[in-house]
């Protein structure tokens, strides 16, 4: 599985990306998006909107079921991928890239210890899947 | 868990599975979209062993199945066969199936898995004079082999008239012996042939078909495609979309009752319900974008007279993201001054409110009529639970 190492990641298959500005861009996973197949709907939070690291911040629906995509960091919403919200199948066909979901302007830098490094993460999937 | 006699097929296929009902199933095998377009377009395999199979014979027969279900089983002709329904005294619906009359007196009766013994028990207890009800399903396996290009794959491979056979016909597989039969049924909306066989005849003939169909784009299908598929083809799922607390008035299901019969079990709820009036309806509805309407989700519309604000009209039942119409549908209930086409109703979704529309089912017309985008068509009779 696609587990990329400038990444930060969550227990519950968000990744993190941080950016030279300070903002951090967040996505699902390879193997979150795996498991849900059929990607057909996302919904994305407002723009500005205060968000709480833990807190479901968006939704991925496929044709099964709908998942929410919790916050990573704390922080406010500085913009989110309008292309994703026109195509949702962006989030199954690239989804470290074009398939992001939205960026956070993080509030407090003290919260990404409680992240997961890429081997970190690796290692949870191998552990769920065996 | 129950496994089909396909089960090795489906774990070397890769397929994802899942428990429906007690039995290890297929949900799908590469993904629910690709199965749902292959359907459409060229060709799906699916097994359905799990449905009930079973076997009504003996003089009274024809009289047992009249007792019970809610059409006129005489109506069907040797080598035919019909959609019906089971109901109870309060003409709820214990169970929705296929009839298929495959001799004078004998009748094969397909019924869906979940309710398989409550309609064995059902059939014997309301059993009339000499009728003999046989559960057949063990060592025995149904295939459904749907889309535009299935007769022309399965005339290639079975000494059977596969084209001449009409809808909701059903014949004999020669080459396989007396035990082997074809129809032309299927719960996809797509043209299609259900087939019903001993476990070692289904397990060549699923290698056969997919060898032969590949080429032209055939594909395994799970469960998951097979309920986008209904769907779209506005097809009720039992348990789902109704259940023994559902008259078929009310699930929209009027076509199927002979209410001429002089008795049939359930009737005289029904006559009751027809003079009292229904106090819901069963539709279907399209968002033009957004997210799937699901199962318990309120159905909401601005109050009938102008008033300021909505109100809950109703439930959805059943829905989906459809590949073929690119966007999402929505079956369920509401009140029947709102189950007009062209209604407007919102679905809260995350309580928010989306916009829809009640639209005529089924929302995919079959690939001919698709086409040609004509007049609304009738209900499709092609159900298969």
């Amino acid at each position: 599985m696609d587990v990329p190492s400038d990444l930060l990641y969550t227990k519950t298959h968000e990744w993190l990306r941080r950016e030279a500005s300070g903002e951090v861009v967040v996505g699902i996973t390879a193997h979150a998006q795996e498991e849900l197949r059929d990607v057909v709907f996302v919904e994305l939070p407002t723009v500005g909107k205060a968000i709480k690291q833990g807190d479901p911040a968006a939704v991925v629906e496929s044709v099964k079921a709908a998942f929410d995509i919790y916050a990573p960091v704390s922080g406010t919403v500085p913009r989110v991928n309008e292309a994703v919200a026109k195509s949702p199948q962006l989030v199954n066909q690239d989804c470290y890239g074009q398939g992001w979901l939205f960026a956070i302007a993080p509030s407090s830098s003290e919260e990404f210890s409680r992240l997961l490094s890429p081997e970190e993460y690796a290692r949870q999937i191998q552990a769920s899947t065996h | 868990m129950n496994k089909t006699a396909l089960h090795d097929r489906h774990r070397a296929l890769g397929a994802k599975m899942t428990d429906f009902h007690g039995w290890e199933m297929p949900l799908y095998y590469t993904s629910i979209l690709e199965e749902h377009k292959a359907v459409r377009q060229a060709l799906g395999v699916f097994d359905i062993s799990h449905m009930g199979q079973l076997l009504v014979t003996g003089r009274d027969a024809l009289p047992t199945l009249n007792a019970v279900m809610v059409s006129d089983i005489s109506e069907v002709g040797e080598g035919r066969a019909c959609y019906t329904l089971m109901l109870n005294e309060r003409g709820g619906i214990i169970d929705d199936l296929i009839i298929y009359r495959l001799g004078t007196v004998e009748y094969l009766v397909i019924v869906n898995c979940g309710n398989r013994s409550t309609d064995v028990t059902w059939l014997q207890e309301h059993r009339v004079g000499h009728t003999t009800i046989t559960d057949i399903s063990q060592g025995r396996s149904i295939l459904a082999v749907q889309g535009p290009l299935a007769a022309r794959v399965l005339e290639q491979i079975l000494d059977a008239k596969v084209a001449g056979l009409g809808r909701f016909e059903i014949a004999p597989i020669r080459t396989m012996g007396p035990e082997a039969c074809i129809a032309r049924t299927g719960y996809t909306g797509s043209d299609g042939f259900e087939l019903f066989l001993p476990d070692h005849h289904a397990r060549r003939l699923w290698d056969v078909i997919l060898s032969v169909g590949r080429s032209l784009g055939a594909q395994p299908v799970g469960l998951g495609a097979r309920d986008t598929l209904r769907v779209e083809a506005g097809l009720r799922l039992y348990g789902t979309d109704m259940d023994d607390r559902t008259t078929p008035f009310e699930a929209g299901l009027d076509w199927t009752v002979a209410i001429n019969k002089p008795s049939f079990f359930g009737k005289d709820a029904l006559v009751r319900q027809r003079q009292e009036g229904l106090s819901r309806k069963f539709i279907g509805f399209e968002l033009s974008q957004g997210p799937v309407p699901r199962a318990g989700m309120e159905l909401m519309a601005d109050h009938a007279d102008g008033g300021a604000g909505a109100r809950r009209v109703g439930t959805v039942t059943s829905g989906t993201f459809s590949p073929i119409l690119n966007r999402p549908l929505g079956m369920g209930y509401v009140e029947p001054s709102f189950a007009k086409p062209g209604t407007e109703v919102m679905v809260t979704v995350r309580s928010r409110q989306y916009k829809g529309t009640v639209v005529r089912l089924p929302f995919w017309k079959g690939e001919a009529k698709q086409a040609t985008l004509a007049s609304p068509g009738i209900p499709s009779k092609q159900v298969g639970g």
